[in-house]
């Protein structure tokens, strides 16, 4: 049985189920907050909401990243890998190579999106299911970034598997990349956060491609049949993730200053997290860019709080884990009820 | 005494009554036909029967007991057994016949924890032998058709000591040659003492099956008819308005052809065939399930290549090779099932009525890409407004229409923009007898293309139609068919 205009009759129950759903991050979100401040007066100064912001900024971009492969009904596993390869690939490239700022940044991004476009062609033309081709190329990068030094961190003064000592060093303006503020105030990572988080909102929301990216994910033979290219669709969504990907690489490593092999070990999960926590922001139950930020911010001003409050460190995945059981509780368990 | 006594049964999704006093008898031995547009109450009333849903008033009494089932399970294990629609769900794939016949027993204990092949073999073909019909215990069930899938959903029935078998629009995805063996099995099974309670529209099945039919509206039962059934008055009743002339007059088209297929081939080794479509002109295609209705379609909308032969759209050679081709060159294709070809999921972007008409047209209408501006909102509105759409707006989700209003909305999608052919699969596929003439007005009072229709009910060609063709084998025959009359019928 259909219900005709049951969003216009839906008696009062179900509609403050439905509000709930929509703002109960944001009312966490400000209990939380509040919640903070009162025990720890230093958490809400403008110093550590900037600290906080730039702690979640990889996190969010790759999490953007994530929220487009969703968006066309895919998801992709490599992007931590991704993450880490693209520190080690910027650190070679200038203290191995020499190479300044302006010949690794685009290298670095053109490194992603050819992994996106390797993840794309084992997708859509060899039909490899998403997770698992993902998976694979998650493991081959993890691999590759350790052969070129023969598994050493890049630091100035690295000795190369040929017994040679590497003469190049991190471009100074590179580093401005992740350590400059902008007014002293605002870091140049959370920027870039913020202007990938206007760009790819835009993109999403308001224009055809966003339309029909998530017309791919919703019903790709309807896609199809009103005339669009769903493979170049996907192929766009997993580019524009590698790409974003390796951009929170170069910011890492523009943090960090220099290749550590073990940089990005939880990149994977924290941004597919947030992507998740996303579905819940506005009771959307799909993906959003949107979303996604306010799940990063999420994760980040908790975690930042329980610090504060003395924490210890070791607590922090499990934070994470039960927040995103909850985020995922919130978004499918409540409105289950009401009768379809 | 009947079998099964409803009385007064009422049912409300919030403000909507879907159920307001309906009262019903069944007796043992016979069909009922339950007529109703869609959201009559048909759905609900049958729910409430099944145990999915629980009344609000009214009661129910079956065999002399009262009757008020709390789950699905509850109604089986009173006699009341519900063989839905979607008929996948009986069992799946990887499971043999013969697994998803006892599936059942697999789940509620009865039978042994460990199974052999040959006493799970020897208990369906036990099944089969009580409910009188032959399937291919060893197939896997993945491989059978829907006819055959909705017979095994009734020998589980059946094994269940069923006493009344409620069917949720049988014939609706079976071929006309299944159909047949459907009516003769449920003629049986009533003749045995069972009573049938099922939704259809269609008058084949009405006339081969039905007793008695009830026709709903509103939530009650406005009335019943006993056998003769006279049809044009039961839809009358259930549409609560006087039919106009259910046939129209077929018109004749000469002068150049839109699109014109010469020598085509839809698979290799099939005969070569001629089609010629002229503007304004409709043209129905009818056939049994797998002739080739959905492929021609398919294939004059570039999913799929043709076998040999060749294409004129405009006098001009046509080779589509992608749908979008297709679009690009003016031919627009409304798929068949609209869920699957054509709607995006619950709740996911859009879902909504505007971006589900403007998905083709998104090109067209915001050439810079990016959505500024209300054109989309206003050519929703339109078809609103032109297709008569039962909706709250723009933006009101396409699961809050009923089915002929999504279907409205996806002829609606096509209209938006002007085109040579429109080929529409089975477009009445879920849809009510008051939005069907709704739908058919709207495609015939367009003049300017022409629109080629599959459908696998000749009924609906009739109704439509200026020019009925049969397809046969991938070939369509000029050749006459026993079920319409001569006339309708010309190459």
């Amino acid at each position: 049985m259909t219900i005709i205009n049951s969003e216009n009759q839906s008696p009062l129950s179900e509609r403050i189920s439905a509000a709930v759903r929509a703002s109960a991050v944001f009312i966490l979100l400000i209990v939380m907050v509040t919640g903070f401040a009162l025990a720890q007066p230093a958490y809400i100064n403008v110093t550590n909401l900037m600290s906080i912001l730039q702690a979640v900024s990889v996190v969010a971009i790759l999490g953007a990243g994530v929220t487009i492969t969703l968006a066309v009904g895919g998801f992709d596993l490599s992007i931590g890998a991704v993450a880490a390869s693209s520190v080690m690939a910027a650190s070679y490239s200038m203290i191995v190579w020499g190479l300044g700022v302006y010949e690794t940044v685009p290298l670095v991004l053109l490194f992603g999106a050819l992994v996106g476009l390797v993840n794309a062609f084992l997708i859509v033309r060899l039909r490899v299911p998403d997770l698992l081709a993902t998976l694979a190329m998650m493991f081959l990068l993890t691999g590759l970034q350790l052969i070129p030094t023969a598994g050493r961190s890049i630091s100035a003064g690295l000795i190369l598997p040929d017994g040679s000592t590497a003469t190049g060093a991190y471009d100074p303006a590179f580093l401005l990349i992740g350590r400059s503020s902008f007014f002293g105030v605002v870091p140049a990572p959370v920027v870039i956060m913020a202007l990938v988080a206007i760009v790819l909102f835009v993109l999403t929301e308001r224009t055809r491609l966003g339309r029909l990216l998530f017309a791919t994910g919703g019903n790709e033979l309807a896609t199809r049949l009103a005339g669009a290219s769903v493979p170049r669709l996907k192929t766009l969504a997993y580019v524009l993730s590698g790409t974003l990907a390796s951009l929170g690489g170069i910011i890492v490593a523009a943090r960090v200053g220099r290749g550590d092999v073990s940089s990005g070990a939880s990149l994977l999960m924290d941004s597919v997290a947030a992507a998740l926590i996303g579905f819940a922001v506005l009771g959307l139950r799909c993906p959003n860019v949107f979303g996604t930020i306010v799940g990063a911010v999420f994760v980040g001003l908790l975690l930042n709080g329980l610090t504060m409050l003395n924490a210890p460190y070791y607590t922090q995945d499990f934070v994470k884990g039960a927040v995103l059981v909850g985020a995922l509780a919130l978004t499918y368990g409540l409105g289950r009820s009401q009768a379809r | 005494m009947p079998l099964l006594r409803i009385d007064g049964l009422a049912h409300a999704f919030g403000p909507t009554k879907a159920l307001a006093g309906a009262s019903l008898e069944i007796r043992s031995g016979e069909i009922v036909a339950l007529m109703g547009a869609n959201g009559a109450g048909k759905s609900t009333l049958v729910n409430v029967l099944a145990g999915t849903l629980a009344a609000d008033h009214g009661t129910m009494t079956l065999a002399g007991r009262p009757y008020a089932p709390r789950s699905p399970a509850e109604a089986t294990d009173a006699g009341v057994v519900t063989v839905h629609q979607s008929t996948e769900r009986v069992g799946a794939p990887g499971l043999s016949v013969a697994d998803a016949l006892l599936l059942h027993a697999y789940a509620d204990g009865s039978a042994p924890f460990f199974l052999s092949r040959s006493a799970v073999r020897r208990k369906a073909a036990a099944m089969l032998e009580n409910a009188g019909f032959a399937l291919p215990l060893d197939r896997d069930f993945a491989e059978l058709t829907a006819a055959d899938r909705q017979l095994v959903a009734i020998a589980r029935a059946l094994s269940r000591q069923a006493s009344l078998l409620i069917l949720d629009e049988p014939t609706a995805s079976i071929s006309g040659r299944e159909s047949e063996r459907l009516y003769t099995i449920l003629r049986r099974l009533r003749d045995d003492g069972l009573a049938i309670l099922f939704i259809s529209h269609r008058i084949a099945d009405l006339n081969a099956l039905a007793d008695r039919a009830v026709v709903m509206r509103g939530g009650t039962v406005v009335g019943e008819f006993a056998r003769p059934i006279d049809f044009d008055r039961a839809v009358e009743t259930m549409i609560g308005r006087p039919l106009r002339a259910a046939r129209p007059d077929a018109r004749s088209f000469q002068g150049a052809p839109v699109l014109e297929l010469a020598g085509v081939q839809l698979v290799a080794g099939s005969t070569p065939f001629d089609l010629k479509l002229h503007p304004g002109e409709v043209v129905a295609v009818t056939g049994v399930l797998g002739a080739g209705k959905s492929r021609l379609l398919q294939t004059i909308f570039g999913m799929r290549h043709l076998a040999a032969g060749t294409m004129r759209l405009d006098g001009k050679a046509y080779i589509p090779a992608t749908p979008a081709d297709a679009i690009k060159a003016g031919i627009f294709m409304a798929g068949e099932d609209r869920h699957r070809s054509s709607l995006m999921p619950a709740d996911w972007p859009g879902s909504n009525l505007a971006p589900t008409i403007s998905l083709p047209h998104l090109p067209k209408w915001y050439p810079l890409g990016f959505l500024l501006g209300s054109r989309e909102r206003y050519e929703a509105q339109r078809a609103i407004d032109t297709l008569g759409i039962k909706a709250s707006g723009p933006e009101a989700p396409m699961t809050s229409l009923s089915g002929g209003n999504q279907q409205k909305v996806i002829l609606g999608r096509w209209n938006a923009e002007p085109s040579r052919v429109l080929l529409l699969d089975e477009p009445f596929q879920g849809v009510d007898v008051g939005a069907r003439h709704d739908i058919i007005t709207a495609i015939r009072a367009n003049t300017e293309r022409a629109t080629l229709i599959a459908t696998s009910d000749p009924e609906e060609a009739l109704e439509v139609a200026d020019r009925i063709l049969i397809i046969d084998h991938h070939t369509l025959t000029p050749a006459h068919h026993a079920e319409l009359p001569a006339e309708a019928i010309e190459a």
